[in-house]
């Protein structure tokens, strides 16, 4: 069939054969490498970001392209040596983030009973108190800086992808494979990464793309809240900075317009790139579009039934 | 009633982490961090001004246990103590006025948002394939991929520094007197319409979706069918048979929605400078006034923790399955 890979690629290059076949998955990987390019070898191509090369909140023009900060700072180059920082935190807490919440809503899964009990007890506690203002009065109290920011990011985020790997391993754990493992005689260590894990890999990096949007938005939120170290320069700063020179009322657009758009297309690459993925390797999705082709083809209004073809599944 | 009871019990032991967590925090700094905010301040904190602040650490010579019940039994009776930014006032009454702002805000948000968003799912799920159901769910969707308080800062410059259409910020105008008049009334509808606006329009999609994806399944449901075939007017089945059920879902999530908006509405408020919880909250962060901190994060973790309570009885009113398993 069409949405699946063809026999014997494997691994990464299942993957990568994946993502070429799917326009919204393509679309999505182009704009994420774009920008992690510009992460590794942006800061060579411009200048020194926090040098003062001009009058503060001039508008765009040829010796600055994106004008300058309140501060007489180029845009362009803050702009840029921003995103190796922003993305480099992003992608950091969007796998610690997967992590713990794989330790704990596996385990929860696994297990049963008394841990996991307690276990979705604390995800819950986790899930129900508000995120943002617990980040904010960790935050407060460390010393700013990256570090800081991913403890606190990892801190209020992991409780939601725990919840739903705990879901997924209690429906795993009742099927065949896994009693055929405890008969076999397998350590619970090996049934858990072995056979049950496996199964979930492309739940897992849906899962990690997802964290990275949700921590590069929270990170950039907090930075913009003042939160961070406000004398770096990253893409919540830049915000910061350009909110706390009264950008609006001065009417600057330039100074938080271009960040913004930045943040915003990063993570509108990835949302892409995670539903491109979805569609892949979601088998009922690849069915019902199999139907609507079917159907198109033989002149007939796609209707509300569901699809039903025949073959293996 | 064992079910109402059993979630009582559970957000009383959210209550009790987010009041243990804060105890703690400040206990992780290195130091004491009533004398590292003595050296701070240095000659504009008073004496009196540092002693209230160990006391509201707890931080006077007795063990550690000691000093957590203390502060529990102070923090059940609602005090946090007195506030640095605006000493002496206690933070309970800073916390006063600036609640209540972020309770309109917040809570008209999240009732519009949850009204339009369900009717526009009703809607996309009655005319499935028309426009509605292709194209408005992926402009939302775009639209959400925006850093919120991004587009806040945007629509502000375009809508109100441009076209000078809505105030730049803050809840109602300098020059007014705040009394029941009907000139102050409409300056606050006036002032809070765009940061209504903004929440709205990222939060909208979410209710549009899930409602849609839930109605598609119950007009596909006999009870659904029959009603059709009795030619009922299709205004009837839609809305008082088959949006009534898939409603349910959607209240689910009412609760955390509004958790989501009364957290997230900090950043609306510092992009408005409309003077709530949030707002206060960064302040408070700004001057390194931790009582207010503290104060300020339980009373939004409680106020949170209410209205998931609130949710979940109204859960059990509108969904009889609910009742019959409890009891």
């Amino acid at each position: 069939m069409s949405g699946q890979a063809p026999a014997g690629a494997t691994g990464i290059a299942a993957w990568w054969d994946a993502i070429r076949r799917d326009r919204k998955a393509a679309i999505g990987a182009l704009l994420v490498a774009v920008f992690i390019a510009i992460g590794l070898v942006g800061p060579w191509l411009v200048a020194d970001p926090t040098d003062l090369v001009g009058m503060p909140l001039q508008p765009p023009s040829w010796e600055h392209w994106l004008g300058t900060t309140g501060q007489g700072q180029d845009v362009l180059a803050q702009m840029v040596a921003g995103t190796r920082p922003t993305l480099a935190i992003g992608f950091g807490v969007g796998i610690a983030v997967v992590l713990i919440g794989a330790l704990v809503g596996v385990a929860a899964g696994y297990f049963g009973g008394r841990v996991d009990a307690l276990l979705s007890l604390l995800i819950n506690v986790f899930l129900v108190i508000p995120g943002l203002p617990l980040a904010i009065v960790i935050a407060a109290y460390l010393p700013s800086g990256p570090l800081t920011l991913g403890l606190v990011l990892t801190v209020t985020g992991w409780a939601w992808n725990a919840r739903v790997l705990r879901a997924q391993t209690l429906a795993q754990r009742r099927r065949d494979f896994v009693a055929a493992a405890v008969v076999a005689g397998e350590s619970e260590w090996r049934i858990i990464t072995r056979e049950i894990l496996p199964t979930m890999t492309s739940l897992l990096v849906a899962q990690v793309i997802g964290s990275t949007v949700y921590a590069i938005g929270a990170q950039v939120g907090l930075e913009f809240l003042g939160l961070g170290n406000v004398s770096a320069v990253t893409w919540g700063t830049n915000l910061y900075w350009a909110q706390n020179d009264s950008a609006l009322l001065t009417g600057a657009w330039w100074t938080f317009a271009p960040t913004g758009l930045c943040v915003a297309l990063v993570g509108f690459g990835l949302t892409m790139l995670n539903s491109g993925f979805d569609e892949i390797t979601n088998p009922r999705l690849s069915l019902e579009r199999a139907w609507r082709a079917f159907l198109a083809a033989r002149g007939q209004e796609p209707t509300r039934s569901t699809p039903v073809v025949a073959g293996d599944v | 009633m064992r079910y109402i009871g059993q979630r009582l019990g559970f957000y009383l032991l959210a209550a009790w982490v987010a009041l243990t967590l804060n105890f703690f925090l400040p206990r992780l700094m290195p130091g004491d961090p009533a004398t590292a905010l003595f050296a701070r301040f240095r000659g504009r904190l008073n004496p009196e001004a540092m002693q209230a602040l160990r006391e509201t650490f707890g931080l006077t010579d007795a063990s550690l246990l000691g000093q957590y019940w203390t502060y529990l039994r102070h923090a059940v009776r609602g005090d946090f103590g007195l506030s640095i930014a605006y000493f002496p006032s206690p933070v309970a009454d800073v916390i006063g006025t600036a609640l209540l702002w972020t309770i309109f805000l917040a809570g008209t948000a999240v009732v519009v948002s949850f009204v339009i968003g369900t009717l526009l799912g009703v809607a996309a799920a009655w005319w499935r394939r028309g426009w509605m159901d292709t194209w408005l769910p992926s402009i939302l969707v775009f639209l959400g991929a925006f850093p919120y308080f991004w587009l806040a800062m945007l629509l502000l410059y375009v809508l109100g520094y441009s076209l000078g259409w809505f105030p730049l910020g803050h809840a109602y105008g300098d020059d007014l007197v705040p009394g029941l008049s009907v000139t102050f009334l409409a300056d606050i509808v006036r002032h809070a319409a765009l940061p209504i606006g903004t929440v709205v329009l990222v939060t909208l999609g979410g209710w549009m979706l899930s409602m849609r994806n839930t109605m598609i399944a119950v007009l596909g449901s006999d009870y659904v069918n029959l009603a059709r075939a009795k030619g009922l007017s299709p205004s009837r089945v839609a809305l008082r048979y088959a949006a009534r059920n898939a409603l349910l879902p959607s209240v689910t999530g009412f609760g955390m929605a509004l958790g989501y908006v009364l957290g997230g509405s900090l950043l609306t408020e510092i992009v408005f400078s409309y003077p709530g919880q949030g707002y206060l909250l960064v302040q408070a962060v700004r001057n390194q006034d931790y009582p207010l901190m503290q104060g300020i994060f339980l009373v939004i973790t409680l106020a949170v923790l209410g209205a998931n309570l609130l949710v979940d009885i109204l859960y059990l009113w509108l969904d009889p399955r609910t009742r019959e398993s409890a009891s």
